[in-house]
């Protein structure tokens, strides 16, 4: 397997720039003989599909959803980092290279995160310019606000639903092209398999589904822009459509799968009430700024909060990070989270909480400042959990949130698979181990608006374009075994829906491979997740046929996947023997419970190659360089 | 709690649809609605018969995809809350509760209660956006945006596009989906050079759409889970009628503008 970075040497200040220079061209008048599939329609597939189209190309993209506005961006609360300094407190473009690299433990390629916090600039003009009415003040000047892991305010917002606006800012943009004709839209499609022929991607296969129809889309190139995989937790924050099927199916055919294990758990979202819960909510990182995060100092305190005095409760946060405090990054919080709450000290029903206080920034700020800022999300909590938080505290619990994990890709957003390109959560890049709060919408938005429409002519400067024949064997097999595929799960016929294996693989990966995770866990899981699998081939119900709208068959494809893509990631989580950000081994802990990295055997993204069915996939490495920063312990205390 | 439930069945667009009983038994008060459904799905997998088909996706409120007609009311009977947030303690063991897709000509059902909205995106995509190519921006603080503009362009912007506000019109009107899109550009400087082609551009295609026309009952309003005020509607007819008004001359003043 081919793991060269392809990262241009000099100075960290001048690689972009330099390779923005050394990138071929394609000749304006070419572009349009070229065909480029984008799959997603998130900040990464939306930028992405219109400047490409803006840029000439024909464009084709697809999504699940019945329109590429619902992409999961959509979610995302707290806001969106940018290096601009508007705030004169320190920050700048290495600043945020810095905190991103430290952030993510020391586990991201130094060249990409910082052409990251270069790009990050630019995106919040290009958002202003697309119409997203960010948080302004009274002088018409953009606000700014800091979110957890970082000490300067970077951070740009649209009140709790930042996702909401830059999502709607590239939908309009990528409308636009589909009204100029230089986008075709496919919404509710599904992609099912990707084309390789002689080496190169050359299509996907796709299902239409409405009518199940089985179809194959020829380009010259290929992006995946198609998210995370935190739903293979079942309980995530993500929405219930997320999934993996589109890498997955790349990894299987030659796409190198990065640092699988590197998961994270997000620590502020509403508890798990009960068993049939579908999803969990995420109340925004950036709520942390003004409530206080506390647990009773006593196990089995089941007093309502307000009966606990204030010297009876545990700030743990402030206690054991003084200078960071209720700001500590995600994955730091969330241990401490589920530590206190293992000491007995959690509150709620279930005693998995912590409660998020907003007492006292009501009373120095007032109701209606705090109203003002959070407003939407305090409704969402009462809407969920009838409590009302302006008088009580929220409680709050860690879950499976985003995936730093991905399809490796070179410096040029490109996989093992010459032609295929991944972009945003759905590649591993920029956030190593542990991705800071605001960093994700970021990430999608350079990806998708300023990296691939350069990155992609570098490809398709050096291939003719030219569409394969539609009876060449690869498209034949592929759409064939897409076909047997369908035809497997729905004629399965057994007693076992397929969500009710996605909740007991879901229950797997949680207790073994979620927030603290050790040697004999994960070899029980990776007992557990094969006989599941097993199951699943031999027990699974799918009702109806292929040929209509069928959400079971969707979700039980989805479900196939995650079955093999969760014993990866238990396989890498047990190949690790350090931890580092989100992957937390508790044979390496420091004897204050930190992470201990082993920067001498693991300083390094571990890249799985696929072999074959129930065959062990072999693992590489890419030796991770360090020529700016200093590798030092993480600390925030 | 036990619930009994009216469900709107439709194998396809091209099949009649009618309504089907189903018992929803020991419900739990904290679930949410399409929870519920989960669970009456589970049950039905396991006996052999179909799931009933909804669309849904984020079900935290945001994303738009989910939306039922729940005893006539889009999105049921908590105001300001999608379906996806409202939770089973909005109603009473042994309540009785009708689910329905939204009912519009423009809005196709596809399957049970899940209808087709493309024709929102052909409308976004007719002028509901800035044209400003990626890579031409000046600086986000070169022109500066009153406060007060900005949190109303924001009001307007956090529309979801679920389209209850056309499922609880009579007329099945697009206007309040289109003017909260029109106030969003409309408020800020960035959207001023398209405004009067983007009033008229969106307008003509809600129209060739078959959408209805606002005759103010301002049913829409009452069921936007973003609380979209029908104010904004007025907005849009100002726009509309000021572009229709000014069509000619601003072409006129182009031309001698080129010509000089």
């Amino acid at each position: 397997m081919n793991l060269d970075s392809r990262a241009p040497s000099g100075l960290l200040e001048k690689k972009w720039d330099k390779h923005r220079f050394e990138l071929k061209l394609v000749n304006p008048a070419n572009k349009r003989k070229y065909t480029v599939i984008m799959v997603g329609s998130g900040l990464a597939g939306a930028g992405g599909a219109a400047s490409l189209a803006e840029l000439g190309y024909q464009v084709k993209c697809f999504c699940y959803q019945d329109s590429p506005r619902r992409a999961h961006s959509i979610a995302a609360q707290g806001g969106i980092n940018a290096a601009k300094n508007y705030r004169n407190d320190g920050d700048s473009v290495f600043r945020l290279f810095y905190d991103t690299i430290k952030g993510g433990d020391f586990r991201a390629r130094e060249a990409n995160v910082y052409r990251l916090a270069q790009i990050s600039v630019n995106i919040i003009y290009q958002c202003v310019a697309l119409g997203v009415p960010f948080a302004r003040e009274y002088g018409g000047l953009l606000d700014n606000r800091s979110i957890g892991g970082a000490q300067v305010s970077r951070t740009f917002y649209a009140r709790g639903q930042t996702g909401q606006q830059l999502l709607l800012g590239a939908y309009q943009a990528l409308e636009r092209q589909i009204g100029l004709g230089t986008v075709q839209m496919f919404s509710r499609h599904e992609m099912l398999e990707v084309i390789v022929i002689d080496g190169r991607a050359r299509g996907i296969v796709v299902r239409d589904l409405v009518t199940g129809d089985v179809e194959t889309h020829v380009g010259d190139a290929v992006c995946l822009a198609t998210g995370g995989y935190a739903s293979v937790f079942h309980l995530s924050t993500n929405a219930k459509g997320c999934n993996a099927t589109a890498v997955w199916r790349a990894h299987k055919k030659g796409a190198g799968f990065a640092n699988p294990c590197f998961t994270q758990i997000h620590p502020t979202c509403i508890p798990v009430t009960g068993e049939n819960q579908s999803k969990l909510t995420l109340m925004s990182e950036s709520l942390r700024n003004d409530g206080r995060v506390w647990v009773p100092g006593t196990p089995g305190d089941r007093r309502p909060p307000n009966e606990i005095p204030e010297d009876e409760r545990d700030y743990y946060l402030e206690r054991m990070y003084p200078s960071f405090g209720n700001l500590a990054p995600r994955d730091i919080a969330s241990r401490a989270a589920k530590r206190v709450c293992d000491e007995g000290r959690g509150v709620g029903p279930a005693g998995y909480g912590v409660y998020l206080d907003f007492a006292d920034a009501i009373e120095r700020l007032g109701e209606q400042a705090i109203r003002e800022k959070y407003g939407n999300l305090f409704e969402m909590y009462e809407r969920i959990t009838d409590e009302n938080p302006y008088r009580v505290p929220m409680r709050i619990y860690p879950a499976s949130h985003y995936t730093m994990g991905g399809l490796w890709v070179d410096y040029n957003l490109m996989s093992t698979i010459p032609g295929v390109f991944v972009l945003g959560e759905a590649n591993f890049s920029d956030h190593g181990a542990n991705r800071l709060g605001a960093s994700a919408l970021m990430q999608g938005l350079a990806d998708g608006y300023f990296v691939i429409p350069y990155a992609i002519g570098s490809y398709l400067a050096g291939v003719k374009p030219a569409a394969p024949a539609d009876d060449h064997p690869e498209m034949r097999a592929a759409v064939t075994a897409v076909r047997d595929r369908l035809s497997t799960l729905l004629g399965i016929k057994g007693q076992r829906t397929p969500t009710a294996f996605h909740r007991e693989l879901g229950r797997i990966m949680w207790e073994y491979c979620g927030m603290a995770r050790n040697r004999s866990g994960l070899e029980t899981a990776l007992q557990k997740i094969p006989a599941l699998r097993e199951e699943f081939w031999q027990n699974l119900n799918v009702t109806g046929e292929n040929a209509e709208l069928n959400q079971a068959l969707e979700v039980a494809g989805r479900v196939a996947d995650f079955l093999e893509l969760g014993e990866l990631m238990c396989r890498d989580a047990l190949a690790r023997e350090e931890s580092c950000g989100g992957h937390f081994r508790e044979e390496y802990q420091t004897e204050e419970g930190e992470a201990r990295r082993d920067d001498a055997g693991f300083c390094h993204v571990a890249v799985w190659e696929y072999t074959a069915p129930d065959r062990t996939p072999l693992r590489h490495q890419e030796p991770l360089v360090f020529e700016n920063v200093q590798l030092a312990t993480r600390s925030y205390k | 709690m036990n619930l009994t439930l009216q469900v709107w069945r439709q194998k396809n667009a091209q099949s009649p649809g009618r309504f089907v009983t189903y018992q929803a038994a020991d419900i739990s008060p904290d679930m949410s609605f399409l929870e519920m459904l989960d669970v009456l799905n589970e049950r039905l997998i396991q006996k052999g018969e179909d799931p009933i088909a909804f669309d849904h996706d984020c079900r935290e409120g945001i994303c738009g995809a989910c939306g039922v007609v729940i005893d006539g009311t889009a999105h049921g009977p908590r105001r300001r809350t999608t379906t996806c947030q409202l939770h089973m303690r909005s109603f009473r063991d042994g309540d009785e509760v009708t689910l329905e897709p939204w009912r519009a000509r423009a809005f196709p059902v596809i399957k049970d209660l899940i209808v087709d909205r493309s024709a929102f995106d052909r409308i976004i995509a007719a002028g509901g956006f800035v044209s400003a190519p990626i890579g031409s921006a000046p600086d986000g603080n070169a022109i500066p945006v009153r406060k007060e503009n900005a949190d109303l362009a924001f009001d307007a912007a956090t529309c979801i596009g679920c389209g209850a506000c056309v499922a609880a019109c009579p007329n099945a009107s697009a206007s309040l989906f289109v003017a909260a899109k029109i106030t969003h550009l409309g408020m800020l400087p960035q959207g001023q050079p398209e405004r009067m082609e983007r009033a008229l551009s969106m307008v003509a295609q809600m129209d060739a759409e078959g959408f209805g026309s606002c005759t103010n009952h301002g049913e829409c309003e009452a069921v936007c889970p973003k609380g979209i005020p029908v104010a904004f509607i007025a907005r849009m007819n100002a726009d509309f009628i000021k572009a229709s008004l000014t069509k000619g001359r601003r072409v006129a003043q182009a031309g001698e503008a080129t010509a000089g």
